[in-house]
C-alpha cells in the first residue's frame, strides 16, 4: 500500500472516529439535583411537546417593541426575571404600590398595581405616585408550581389556624380573593363569601398559574392577551400581542416542571440540621411535606411532596411590614415562601443570595435573623443555637 | 427576490454557455496566495478571479461547508452537517482606472440571497479614489476580509461577527487611496453610508446587538436617523514587521424625526476596532487579532438588559508544520492552529446592586487545517467554550467539534 493511500485511510479513519465518539468529549450536563429546569418525569410525548413549547415561549422568546413590549415594562422576557427557573435578582425586581388593606388598590388609576419602571425608547416610564405605600419583589423560582396547583382548598384549610388554638404562636390564613374574569376555579374549591382561597405570589395573590402567567405577561412585560387585554400604558383594551395558545403552552410549562431534588441527604451535618429545622418550629409555618389531587399528569397526580411551605400567610412582624398589600393579606403578612432549592438559588441569583421577598437578607441567616411576627419564636431560637448547631440548619437548607 | 433569481440565472447559465463555446485554454485563472494580503483593505479585489479571453469581465467565487457536533452542559443536538454559504464574485475592468465589483453570497440556512458588496472605484490618483454603491464599512479587519477560504477555522470570529456586524455593507459613497515606500505601505479609507436602526437595542438577542441591523433591507433605500454613517480607517504596513488597522465607524442611529416630527432623543453609536496581522520570521507563524469597542447611547430609562459598552475580539495563532508535496499537491501545507476569543456583550455595573453585568462569553479553539493548495482548505478544530448570562450566573459551557472545507473556484 502506498504512503499516500496510508495517509488517506488514517486521516478518514481518525475522522470517521472523532465523529463516532464526539458524544464523549461534549460537555457533560449538571447532576439533575443540580439543577432547577427540566420537566417532572413520565409525560407523555404529547406532554413533552407542549412543555418544549412553553420552554421556548418561556426562555427565548424576547419581546422588542414591534412584539408588543411595554411601552412601559420591567423585563423583556420571561426569562430575563427567572435564571434557570430560579430565584430572580435585585435587577428585575418588581416595585407594587397603592394597596394598604383588603378594601383593595386605590391607585389603579395611577398605574398601580405595578410600577413598570422601564420604558421603550421614546416613551417615560412610571413613577410611585406621592402617598402610595410600595413594597419589592424578587422574583420567585418557577419549579414545582404545578405541585402548589393541586393541594386541594380543604388541605390548605386545613393548616391554617387563624385564632392560633394550638398556641404555638403561628396562625396562619389563606389570601381570599375574588376571582378574576377568566379563572375557572376547580370543583373542589372551598369559596367565603364569593372569594376563593390564591395562593401563588408573595402575598398569595394570585390563584392559579394562568392568573400568575397572564398577570406576569400583562403587568411585566407590557404584553396584552385575550385573558387581560388592558393595556397597562393606556389603560385602554387593545388586541392581544401574544396568542392564548402560547400563553396556555406557558402555563403547562410552568405546570410541568420538577420539583427541586434535595442534595446532601446522608450528610449528618444535613439529617442533624433537618432535626433542629423541626425542634425550632421553622417547620410550623415551612411545612415539609404537602399532597396534590387528582391530574392528567401522572407524576403530579396524587403524590406527596416536599416544598416547606403551607401556602398561608403569616404576620411576619413590623421589619417586614412595608405598608404595601393584595387581597385580603394584611401589609405585615407574607405567605410562606417554599424552601425547596434554595440552596440553588446562588446560582440564578448572580453568586449571591438575595432572599426575602426583596431581596434585602443576603444570606440564609441574615434572613432567618430577619424573621419577626410569628416567626419570632424561631428566630430567637436560632440565635440560641450553638455555633455547630446554626451551621447544620444552613447546610440542611442549602441542600434543599 | 425573484427578478434578483432571474438575473443570477441568466448570469450563471450565459457564464456556462461563454465557456461551453470556448477553449478552456482560454480561461486564466492565476494561481495566487491569496492568504497574503497586501493590505486588508485590498482584500476585495485580492481574491482568485477567471478571466475568459479578452472579456474585461473576471467571475470568482467561494463555498464554505461543514460537519459539526455540538453541545452545551449536556445537551447536544446531535450531528449536523451544514452548507453554509457560497459566494460569487463578479469584478469588471472598465477603463484603465474605473473598476466594478460585486459580491453576491448565498446563504441557505438563512434563505438569503444578499448581494454584500458592488461597487465602483474611479481612481483619480493612487492616494484619492472614490467608490461609490454598496461598500463594506471597513471597522476591523474581518468585515472587508472575511472569504472562508482565507481562514483556518470553519466559525467566524464571534466578536466580529455578533458584536460586530460581518459583512456589514451599506449604500455609501466614500475615498481611499494608498501610499508605497520600499518596505512601508500606508493606507486610509472614509464612507458615508447608510447604517442602523432602533433594531439594535431592540432585538430577539435581548442585548445590545448589533448585527440586528442588517435584517433591515429598507438601509439600503432609506436611513433611520437621517443621518450618514461615517466610517473610517488607517492601515499601515511594514513588510518585516506586519499590518496594523485603526478604524472607527459612527452616527446618529435611531429614527428620532418621523414625518418631520421629533419622536424621541437623537442616540448615536461609536465603534474603535484596532486589528493587526503578521508573519513571524523563520517560523512563519501566522497572527492575526482584532479587538474592538462599542459605544451605544442607550436611554436610561430603558432596560440595562441592553448594554451601552461592549468590547470584545479574537486572536488566530496558525503555525505550518508542514510545506511540501503531499498527497500529489505540490506545496500543500499542514497547519496547527488556535483562536482565542473574548466577548463582553454589556460592560458595566446594574444599577440595583453595584455588581457586574455578566454577558460575557470566552472560547479557545485549537485546530489544524490543511491547504492542498492556498485557495482550498480542509479543517478541524475543537472549540471550548464559556458564556455567563446577564446576572453572572456558573457559566455554560459549550463544546463544539467541526470539520469543514472551503474553496475559492
Amino acid at each position: 500500500m502506498s504512503t499516500r493511500l496510508l495517509l488517506i485511510f488514517g486521516f478518514v479513519l481518525s475522522l470517521v472516529t472523532l465523529m463516532v465518539a464526539c458524544q464523549k468529549i461534549m460537555p457533560s450536563a449538571p447532576a439533575e439535583d443540580e439543577l432547577l429546569d427540566g420537566p417532572v418525569e413520565g409525560l407523555t410525548y404529547e406532554q413533552s411537546q407542549r412543555f418544549l413549547l412553553g420552554d421556548v415561549a418561556f426562555n427565548d422568546e424576547i419581546f422588542t417593541p414591534e412584539k408588543g413590549l411595554g411601552p412601559v415594562f420591567v423585563a423583556t422576557s420571561c426569562g430575563s426575571c427567572h435564571a434557570g427557573d430560579g430565584k430572580g435578582h435585585p435587577f428585575t425586581t418588581l416595585t407594587r404600590f397603592g394597596q394598604v388593606d383588603e378594601t383593595g388598590n386605590k391607585f389603579l388609576h395611577q398605574g398601580g398595581p405595578q410600577l413598570q419602571n422601564r420604558a421603550i425608547p421614546g416613551y417615560k416610564p412610571e413613577q410611585i405616585p406621592a402617598g402610595a405605600t410600595f413594597s419589592k419583589f424578587t422574583p420567585p423560582a418557577n419549579t414545582g408550581l404545578g405541585f402548589f396547583e393541586l393541594v386541594s382548598d380543604a388541605d390548605i384549610l386545613a393548616m391554617a389556624d387563624p385564632n392560633d388554638e394550638d398556641n404555638d404562636g403561628i396562625s396562619g390564613v389563606p389570601n381570599y380573593s375574588h376571582l378574576a374574569a377568566y379563572v375557572v376555579p376547580p370543583a373542589n374549591a372551598i369559596p367565603k363569601d364569593g372569594k376563593y382561597i390564591h395562593r401563588f405570589g408573595k402575598k398569595g395573590a394570585a390563584y392559579n398559574l394562568l392568573h400568575q402567567t397572564v398577570n406576569a405577561y400583562n403587568q411585566d412585560i407590557g404584553i396584552t392577551s385575550s385573558y387581560d387585554p388592558i393595556d397597562v400604558y393606556t389603560h385602554l383594551a387593545i388586541d392581544p400581542e401574544i396568542s392564548t395558545q402560547t400563553v396556555n403552552d406557558v402555563v403547562f410549562y410552568l405546570q410541568t416542571l420538577k420539583a427541586p431534588i434535595q442534595r446532601n441527604q446522608n450528610d449528618p451535618a444535613v439529617q442533624r440540621g433537618s432535626l433542629i429545622f423541626n425542634q425550632i418550629n421553622c417547620a410550623g409555618c415551612h411545612k415539609p411535606t404537602l399532597k396534590t389531587g387528582p391530574s392528567p399528569v401522572v407524576a403530579l397526580s396524587n403524590t406527596e411532596f416536599h416544598p416547606y411551605t403551607d401556602l398561608l400567610l403569616h404576620d411576619m412582624g413590623p421589619g417586614l411590614d412595608d405598608g404595601y398589600t393584595e387581597g385580603s393579606a394584611k401589609t405585615f403578612e407574607w405567605r410562606t415562601p417554599p424552601l425547596w432549592g434554595l440552596g440553588l438559588s446562588i446560582n440564578s441569583q448572580g453568586g449571591q443570595y438575595h432572599l426575602l421577598h426583596d431581596g434585602r437578607a443576603k444570606s440564609i441567616e441574615e434572613a432567618i435573623q430577619m424573621h419577626g411576627g410569628e416567626a419570632t419564636a424561631s428566630r430567637d431560637k436560632f440565635a440560641k443555637l450553638s455555633a455547630n448547631d446554626k451551621n447544620d440548619l444552613i447546610k440542611f437548607l442549602k441542600s434543599l | 427576490m425573484k427578478k434578483l433569481v432571474t438575473i443570477l440565472t441568466l448570469i450563471l447559465i450565459t457564464g456556462f454557455s461563454v465557456r461551453a463555446q470556448i477553449d478552456p485554454k482560454l480561461l486564466k485563472s492565476p494561481v495566487r496566495d491569496t492568504t497574503k494580503q497586501i493590505l486588508n483593505m485590498d482584500a476585495v479585489y485580492e481574491r482568485p478571479f477567471i478571466t475568459v479571453g479578452k472579456l474585461p469581465v473576471s467571475v470568482g467565487g467561494y463555498m464554505e461547508a461543514n460537519w459539526q457536533y455540538q453541545g452545551t452542559d449536556g445537551v447536544s443536538d446531535g450531528h449536523q452537517f451544514q452548507f453554509r454559504r457560497m459566494t460569487l464574485f463578479v469584478a469588471s475592468t472598465i477603463s484603465k482606472r474605473i473598476k466594478f465589483l460585486s459580491e453576491i453570497e448565498f446563504e441557505p440556512a438563512e434563505k438569503e440571497i444578499a448581494i454584500e458588496f458592488a461597487a465602483l472605484d474611479l481612481e483619480l490618483h493612487p492616494m484619492l479614489n472614490l467608490r461609490g454603491g454598496m461598500i463594506m464599512n471597513p471597522i476591523g479587519a474581518f468585515n472587508q476580509n472575511h472569504d472562508g477560504p482565507k481562514w483556518e477555522f470553519t466559525d467566524r470570529p464571534i466578536a466580529m461577527t455578533q458584536m460586530l456586524p460581518a459583512t456589514w455593507s451599506n449604500a455609501g459613497f466614500g475615498i481611499y487611496g494608498k501610499y508605497y515606500n520600499t518596505d512601508w505601505m500606508f493606507g486610509y479609507e472614509l464612507y458615508a453610508s447608510s447604517g442602523f436602526d432602533n433594531s439594535i437595542i431592540a432585538n430577539g438577542e435581548n442585548k445590545t446587538f448589533l448585527p440586528a441591523a442588517k435584517e433591515n433591507a429598507e438601509r439600503f433605500e432609506e436611513m433611520a436617523s437621517g443621518e450618514p454613517l461615517l466610517t473610517g480607517k488607517v492601515a499601515v504596513r511594514h513588510n518585516k514587521i506586519g499590518e496594523i488597522g485603526l478604524s472607527y465607524m459612527g452616527g446618529a442611529y435611531n429614527k428620532w424625526r418621523n414625518d418631520g416630527i421629533v419622536v424621541d432623543d437623537k442616540r448615536r453609536l461609536d465603534v474603535f476596532a484596532i486589528d493587526f496581522n503578521t508573519t513571524l520570521p523563520r517560523l512563519n507563524t501566522f497572527i492575526t487579532a482584532e479587538w474592538a469597542w462599542i459605544k451605544v447611547d442607550v436611554p436610561t430609562t430603558y432596560s440595562q438588559q441592553f448594554g451601552n459598552k461592549q468590547q470584545g475580539g479574537f486572536a488566530d495563532i496558525v503555525q505550518p508544520v508542514l510545506k511540501r508535496n503531499m498527497l500529489g499537491w505540490q506545496n500543500a501545507t499542514l497547519s496547527l492552529a488556535c483562536r482565542l476569543e473574548y466577548v463582553d456583550w454589556n460592560i458595566g455595573k446594574f444599577r440595583e446592586t453595584g455588581g457586574n453585568i455578566g454577558d460575557e462569553l470566552w472560547s479557545i479553539m485549537p485546530g489544524v487545517s490543511f491547504r492542498p493548495r492556498p485557495q482550498t482548505v480542509l479543517r478541524f478544530s475543537y472549540r471550548a467554550q464559556w458564556q455567563k448570562d446577564l446576572l453572572g450566573n456558573p457559566p455554560a459551557r459549550t463544546s463544539a467539534l467541526q470539520f469543514g472545507l472551503s474553496t475559492y473556484f
